[in-house]
């Protein structure tokens, strides 16, 4: 699926739900699937500031592709570290530089999101987009 | 107004329908449901009578204070000094011109540490804090003893959240010049020995600032009886606006400080060579003042008043209990601080669920708690742990609003475990 695709799949998923409580319900649970990252990553240079939670990002970078692990030590925040995971993970550093992340804005979770929680999201988007340039940059050498 | 002196409402059958119907944003809706508001300790909401005579204030008299000839200066000045004169008959201070109107709490410890740290602070003295502060009333010290070459000294915490009263007495020694601790804790609600703590400071000739913040809304305050030498609070924590806050102080200690702010109202005299300062209170108050929440303060008093301290400190300390009882139901949750003396703030954790999840999916059930350090970052170090939740509260609060925090807990606990 393109980076596209993901997001249109989530919004799609998101429009199952009636409330809040659920919506945070299914985030959570997405939190509790996501593969946990290999410990030796969680380190304090993996560590994303901005956010009231810890999160850990770790980027693999494997046949032209970027692969993202990442962890937290809220649910809340692992599930919507999740879903970006799942949007950008597995594309070039092209497709995930160029990205235009909208999914969180389109099922309305910006609005709902406290703004700190909102921050930390936008700056793990950040350093995602910051690893893809790096080694789109690398590769172009 | 309210009827609760009346036989017939104790605080145990409170008219609380009335006394919400004054406050406004309590009638609100978040996500479609009605608000309740737990998170008192770091605001608390506002009567009409304290929007009234702001808005009041700007349509009939807005005028800057003091100096100015004409009718609505005088108005103005009048209403102004008048809340002075609340303010010192509600801590019972000796002297309206030991009242100093400044931006908050914040700004009144910062005045002191500057002012007093100037006049009184050498190389090698000491400065006494206790370890459940708000980082307002530890980094202003930590900045005057790097200033002076002073050091900062923690009075420890027992694993309840209380003040090691039997190793305070050892801690009192030549060297400290000043103590500075919190009435009531805004993390654990611990409610400290203050009275004891400035009896013992003062056979020691040790003045004491007592930082009054969670307790002005809560406790009656007396500062002859406590013989507190400085007391500071804020006015948004007492039901009045934000950006204004009183630092009372003993005559003799305001006299002797110098100036904290240069500017206009502060001064006697001004040549380019030598200005020569105003007498209290004006010597500490430079600037135009925040007149309009002076008076919004003047009301918030007098609408305390009309209820009653005692009415006010009755039903909190039931609410506390209620809430106690209802929050220790929860499987797994888990107070932080335990202290025997509390007032209205409750820590708690739920398993090991992060506070800010807790916090989050208590917003979307339209409850509103706060959650993290809570501005005292050294104390969940010692307790070891990266924040709590926090439920505080206000006499405006129901059971009913208690029993949905405790359902909204347990659903929050449910989808986190």
């Amino acid at each position: 699926m393109t980076i596209n695709e993901t997001q249109a799949q989530i919004v799609e998923d998101f429009e199952l739900f009636d409330d809040w409580m659920q919506k945070y319900e299914y985030i959570i649970q997405l939190g509790k699937d996501l593969p946990l990252i290999d410990e030796q990553y969680k380190t304090d240079d993996n560590l994303i500031k901005g956010c009231q939670s810890r999160v850990w990002l770790h980027a693999d970078y494997r046949e032209g592709k970027l692969f993202f692990t990442a962890d937290s030590d809220a649910l809340i925040t692992k599930g919507l570290v999740s879903m970006v995971v799942q949007v950008l993970s597995g594309h070039t550093p092209k497709e995930i530089a160029d990205a235009d992340i909208h999914f969180v804005d389109d099922i309305g979770l910006r609005s709902h999101l406290s703004p700190t929680r909102s921050n930390g999201l936008l700056s793990m988007l950040k350093q995602m987009k910051m690893y893809a340039i790096a080694y789109q940059s690398k590769t172009l050498q | 107004m309210f009827n609760h002196n009346d036989t017939t409402a104790t605080p145990t059958a409170p008219d609380i329908e009335k006394i919400r119907s004054e406050f406004p944003i309590l009638q609100t809706k978040v996500y479609g449901k009605p608000l309740v508001y737990f998170d008192n300790a770091a605001t608390t909401q506002k009567p009409n009578v304290v929007l009234k005579a702001m808005d009041d204030y700007y349509r009939e008299y807005n005028s800057n204070v003091h100096r100015g000839v004409h009718f609505l200066s005088q108005k103005a000045t009048d209403a102004f000094e008048e809340v002075r004169r609340k303010v010192q008959a509600y801590i019972n201070a000796e002297h309206e011109h030991e009242v100093i109107f400044t931006k908050g709490t914040t700004e009144s410890i910062n005045l002191v540490a500057s002012c007093f740290g100037k006049k009184y602070i050498k190389p090698g003295d000491t400065i006494l804090i206790s370890a459940m502060e708000h980082h307002s009333n530890i980094v202003p010290w930590q900045m005057m003893c790097e200033d002076r070459g002073a050091t900062l000294k923690v009075i420890p915490i027992n694993d309840k959240g209380e003040l090691r009263m039997d190793l305070f007495d050892d801690m009192l020694d030549d060297t400290v010049k000043l103590i500075a601790v919190t009435y009531v804790s805004n993390t654990l609600g611990t409610v400290n020995p203050v009275k004891e703590i400035i009896s013992k400071a003062h056979a020691q000739n040790i003045p004491v600032l007592i930082d009054a913040a969670q307790a002005i809304q809560h406790i009656g305050i007396d500062v002859q009886f406590l013989d507190a030498d400085f007391l500071v609070f804020s006015s948004h924590k007492m039901y009045g606006p934000t950006g204004m806050g009183i630092l009372y102080g003993k005559e003799k200690w305001l006299n002797e400080m110098p100036p904290y702010h240069g500017g206009g109202e502060m001064i006697k005299t001004v040549t380019f060579e030598k200005s020569t300062y105003n007498v209290l209170p004006f010597k500490f108050e430079a600037g135009t003042p925040n007149v309009a929440e002076v008076v919004g303060l003047g009301a918030a008093i007098d609408f305390i008043n009309e209820i009653g301290l005692d009415y006010i400190r009755e039903r909190e300390q039931q609410l506390i209990s209620y809430a106690l009882e209802g929050l220790l139901s929860i499987d797994g949750l888990r107070l932080i601080g335990e202290a025997k003396e509390r007032a209205a703030s409750i820590s708690f954790l739920v398993g090991n669920a992060h506070p800010f999840d807790v916090g989050e999916l208590l917003d979307k059930q339209g409850i509103a708690v706060r959650t993290g350090h809570h501005c005292t970052e050294p104390l969940m170090n010692i307790f070891k742990i990266p924040g709590t939740v926090r439920a505080s509260f206000a006499f405006y609060n129901t059971e009913e609003e208690v029993d949905k925090l405790v359902a909204g807990i347990k659903k929050a606990a449910t989808l986190l475990a």
